[in-house]
C-alpha cells in the first residue's frame, strides 16, 4: 500500500538497515514517532531480499554504513541499481572521505550518529524530491535535444542522472511517450506521475539480455524497451536504468582494476614514471560525481569519471605506472576530453587539469576507460570504450593501474543474492559512447597488455569465483532466508519480544560474520573480498565470463594484440565496435 | 540520575523522551539491549585479539562496532575508553591497547551497575522517575 498522498509523509514506508539490534530498535522507534511505517532489518543481505520480495513497498532505506555481512556502500548500490530507493546513510564516522563515499555511491544523504528525531523527521523530502525528478524526467524527454537534458540532468544531478544516452531516440515526439504512458501497467496504481518500476532480478536480466541482442555499440533506450517487450515500463524507466548500470559497471571495474593492479603491482614496479604520479593525483584530487546517472553519452569524460570514480578517493598507494609515451596520451585525451567537455556536469568534477599533456594527441580525442569489471579478480571486458576500428595502442589502463589498492574498507560480502544478467553484453553496450568521438585513441588493447601480468595471477580466480559464486549464491540465500524468520522486521511491538528476539538475531549476526571464511567461492588469489559484495551483479552469465576467462588467456600469451583483434571476438564486439 | 552523571550523555535522555504510553519501559528495553549485544562484541574484540595478534584492523573494526553501540544509548566514560583503544590501534601499540580493552571493560562492567541501579530505583519510585537533564539541552 503506498504511503497516503493525502496526508505525506505520514505514513512513509520506511526500511532500517542496521547490525546493531540496539540502534535499531531506537531507530524504529524514533521513525515511529514521526508517524512513518517502519520495517527494520539487522542484515543487508536480508533487507535486499525483502526489496526485492516487496517490490514498491517501500518509499526509502535507511542503512547504516558498517555492517558485518555487506559493506553499506555495496548495499546502497544494489538498491540504487535494483529499486530506485532513495537511501539515506548512517554512521558514526563523519570524515569527509566517506560522507563524500556514500554520496558517490548514490546516498541522497548521510547522518551521524547518534541520530536525532528531527533529522529523521525530514527524510521525506529525499522520496519527494525523487518524485518530483521522476516527473522532469518523463517530461524532459520528449521535445528536448542532448543539451537540454544534460542541463535537467545537471539540476537534478544529486538525485537521479537524467543523462541520455545520445540516440534518435530522446527527440521522440510527446506523443510516444504519451502512449507509453497509456500502456503501462502501473502496479502503484496509475498517477499523473509516472509510476516507479522495481527492476527486478528478471526484469534486470531482461534488460540485459536486450542490451546484449543489440549490441552495446548500439544500443538505446527505445531497443532495449522493444526488445525486452515487457509491459509497463517505459522507455525513461530503460534510459534511467541504462544510466545506473553504466556507472554501476564503471565503478565496479575501477575497482576490480585496482584490486589486479594493486595485486600485480610488483610487476610494474620498475616503471615508474613522474607523469603517472600526476595522474595519479590528479584523478585522486577529484571529488566524487555520479551518485546516480550512468555517464553520459556525450559526456566521455563521464565514463572516465566512472572509471575515477569512488575508489580513488580511498587510494594512497602508489604503484608506478608502465612507463609508456602511449601512457601519456591517453592521459591527454582524457585531459583533453575533459576539458572540451566543460559543460558537462562532470566537469567540475573532473579536473584533469593537472595530467601532463602530450604532443601527439588529439584533443579531440578521448576514451573512455569504463574499466573491466574485475570484480575479485574477474575482468570483465565491458568497460573500454573505444571509438570503433580504432585500435592504436594506448596504455591508459596501465596508468590507471597505478591506481591506488582497492578500497579495503568495504568488508567481505559473501555469496551472491541474485543472478546477475550477463556482464559482456553490458561491455557491448558501453560502446554506444563511443559513438560520440570522433577519434578517440583507443587504448584497450594496450592497456589490457599492460595489465596482462596482473590478469595472470586474476584469470584463475576469475574461474574459479565464477563457479563458486554460482554455488554460493543459492546456498547463502537460503541462509540467509532463515533470518527473514526473525521478529527483527516488520516489527510492530517494541516491547519484550525484543529482547528475545535478540538472541536469534544476534546468533545470525554471528554466523554472517564468519560467513566469509565459511564461504568458498572467492578463493581469490591476493584479493581482498571488498568487491564480492557487487559480484552478484558482476558476474553475469557464467558461460560469458567462462569465455572471458579463456580469452584472458590469451592476452598472457600474446603482447602483441592488435594482430589479436580476430582472436577476441567477443572482445572485439564488445569493446571496439 | 546524578550518580550516573558523566557515564551518560545526552543521547540516554533522548532514549527516556521516546518512552510513552505504547512502550512505558523503553529506556530500559534499550539498556537491556545494548549489554546483551555488548558483551558479545566485547567478546568479539577479546577473541580477535587473542586469535589475531597485532591485526590492528581487525580489532579497531571490531572496537568500532562497540563504539557504534556505545552512540546508541550514550554511554560516554565507555565510549571514551573505545576511542583510546582505537587510538592505540592507529599506533599499533598492542600493549597500550591491552590496557584499554581492560578500561573499556570495567567501564562496560561500572555501567551496568549503576544503570541496574537506575532502572531499580525507578521502579521503585513509580512512573514519574526519569534522567535529569543536563543543564543547557
Amino acid at each position: 500500500m503506498a504511503a497516503d498522498a493525502t496526508v505525506f509523509p505520514y505514513g512513509l514506508r520506511v526500511l532500517v538497515v542496521d547490525d546493531d539490534p540496539t540502534w535499531l530498535k531506537i531507530l524504529e522507534k524514533m521513525l515511529r514517532k514521526c508517524s512513518y511505517e517502519v520495517t527494520t532489518c539487522g542484515l543487508a543481505r536480508v533487507a535486499l531480499e525483502i526489496l526485492r520480495e516487496r517490490k514498491s513497498k517501500f518509499d526509502i532505506v535507511i542503512s547504516d554504513v558498517n555492517m558485518p555481512d555487506m559493506d553499506g556502500f555495496k548495499l546502497l548500490e544494489h538498491i540504487g541499481l535494483e529499486m530506485d530507493l532513495p537511501v539515506i546513510m548512517m554512521s558514526i564516522d563523519g570524515e569527509t572521505s566517506r560522507v563524500m563515499k556514500g554520496v558517490q555511491h548514490g546516498a541522497c544523504d548521510y547522518l551521524l550518529k547518534p541520530v536525532r528525531m528531527k533529522e529523521l523527521r525530514n527524510i521525506w523530502q529525499h522520496v519527494y524530491r525523487k518524485r518530483m525528478h521522476e516527473v522532469k524526467e518523463i517530461e524532459g524527454h520528449d521535445s528536448c535535444d542532448d543539451l537540454q537534458i544534460l542541463r535537467y540532468g545537471f539540476e537534478g544531478f544529486d538525485e537521479k542522472g537524467i543523462f541520455i544516452t545520445a540516440d534518435s531516440d530522446t527527440t521522440r515526439k510527446r506523443k510516444d511517450l504519451d502512449k507509453d504512458h497509456a500502456d503501462q501497467d502501473s502496479s502503484d496504481g496509475a498517477t499523473a506521475k509516472k509510476a516507479r518500476v522495481v527492476w527486478s532480478v528478471d526484469l534486470h536480466q531482461k534488460f540485459v539480455n536486450a542490451v546484449n541482442q543489440i549490441g552495446f555499440d548500439k544500443v538505446g533506450p527505445k531497443k532495449i524497451l522493444d526488445l525486452m517487450n515487457v509491459p509497463g515500463i517505459t522507455r525513461e524507466n530503460v534510459a534511467s536504468h541504462l544510466q545506473k548500470y553504466r556507472l554501476y559497471l564503471g565503478r565496479l571495474q575501477k575497482q576490480n582494476e585496482e584490486r589486479i593492479l594493486g595485486a600485480a603491482r610488483q610487476d610494474f614496479s620498475n616503471k615508474g614514471t613522474s607523469e603517472n604520479l600526476n595522474l595519479r593525483s590528479s584523478f585522486q584530487d577529484q571529488p566524487s560525481n555520479v551518485s546516480s546517472g550512468y555517464p553520459h553519452a556525450s559526456q566521455k569524460i563521464q565514463g572516465q569519471s566512472s572509471m575515477l570514480d569512488s575508489q580513488l578517493e580511498d587510494t594512497k598507494c602508489t604503484v608506478p605506472l608502465p612507463a609508456s609515451d602511449k601512457s601519456r596520451n591517453s592521459v591527454n585525451d582524457v585531459a583533453d576530453s575533459q576539458n572540451v567537455a566543460d559543460a558537462s556536469p562532470l566537469s567540475g568534477v573532473l579536473s584533469f587539469k593537472g595530467l601532463p599533456v602530450n604532443q601527439d594527441n588529439n584533443p579531440s580525442e578521448t576514451m573512455i576507460m569504463e574499466c573491466q569489471t574485475w570484480n575479485g579478480g574477474v575482468p570483465s571486458k565491458q568497460f573500454m570504450q573505444y571509438p570503433k576500428h580504432n585500435h592504436a595502442r594506448c596504455d591508459l589502463l596501465g596508468d590507471y593501474a597505478c591506481l591506488p589498492k582497492p578500497d579495503l574498507e568495504h568488508p567481505a560480502a559473501p555469496g551472491n543474492f541474485f543472478t546477475p544478467p550477463p556482464l559482456i553484453s553490458m561491455s557491448c553496450s558501453m560502446e554506444l559512447d563511443a559513438r560520440n568521438f570522433s577519434d578517440v585513441k583507443p587504448a584497450l588493447l594496450d592497456c589490457i597488455k599492460s595489465l596482462s601480468p596482473a590478469l595472470t595471477c586474476t584469470v584463475d580466480s576469475v574461474s574459479v569465483q565464477l563457479s563458486d559464486s554460482v554455488v554460493t549464491s543459492t546456498s547463502s540465500d537460503r541462509k540467509f532466508s532463515t533470518v527473514e524468520g526473525l521478529p527483527y522486521f516488520d516489527q510492530t511491538n517494541s516491547q519484550g519480544p525484543l529482547f528475545r528476539s535478540q538472541e536469534p538475531s544476534t546468533t545470525c549476526g554471528l554466523d554472517l560474520a564468519s560467513l566469509p571464511e565459511d564461504l568458498p567461492s572467492y578463493p581469490l588469489q591476493g584479493v581482498p573480498f571488498e568487491n564480492i559484495g557487487l559480484s552478484s551483479i558482476d558476474l553475469f552469465h557464467y558461460n560469458d565470463t567462462m569465455l572471458l576467462a579463456g580469452l584472458q588467456s590469451n592476452w598472457y600469451d600474446d603482447q602483441e594484440f592488435i594482430s589479436e583483434t580476430t582472436d577476441y571476438p567477443l572482445m572485439d564486439g564488445c569493446l571496439f565496435a | 540520575m546524578q550518580r550516573t552523571k558523566g557515564y551518560l550523555d545526552e543521547q540516554f535522555c533522548q532514549i527516556e523522551d521516546l518512552q510513552d504510553e505504547t512502550s512505558p519501559n523503553f529506556a530500559e528495553e534499550v539498556v537491556s539491549l545494548f549489554f546483551k549485544d555488548s558483551v558479545r562484541l566485547v567478546t568479539n574484540i577479546e577473541q580477535a585479539m587473542e586469535k589475531y595478534p597485532e591485526d590492528f584492523n581487525r580489532w579497531d573494526a571490531h572496537m568500532q562496532q562497540l563504539k557504534g553501540s556505545c552512540y546508541s544509548i550514550g554511554a560516554s566514560k565507555m565510549n571514551n575508553e573505545c576511542t583510546l583503544f582505537r587510538n592505540n590501534c592507529g599506533q599499533e601499540n598492542a600493549e597500550g591497547c591491552m590496557r584499554s580493552f581492560q578500561k573499556v571493560k570495567r567501564e562496560h562492567a561500572i555501567l551496568r551497575q549503576k544503570l541496574e541501579s537506575y532502572f531499580q530505583l525507578l521502579r521503585q519510585a513509580g512512573p514519574a522517575g526519569t534522567a535529569t537533564r543536563p543543564a543547557g539541552k
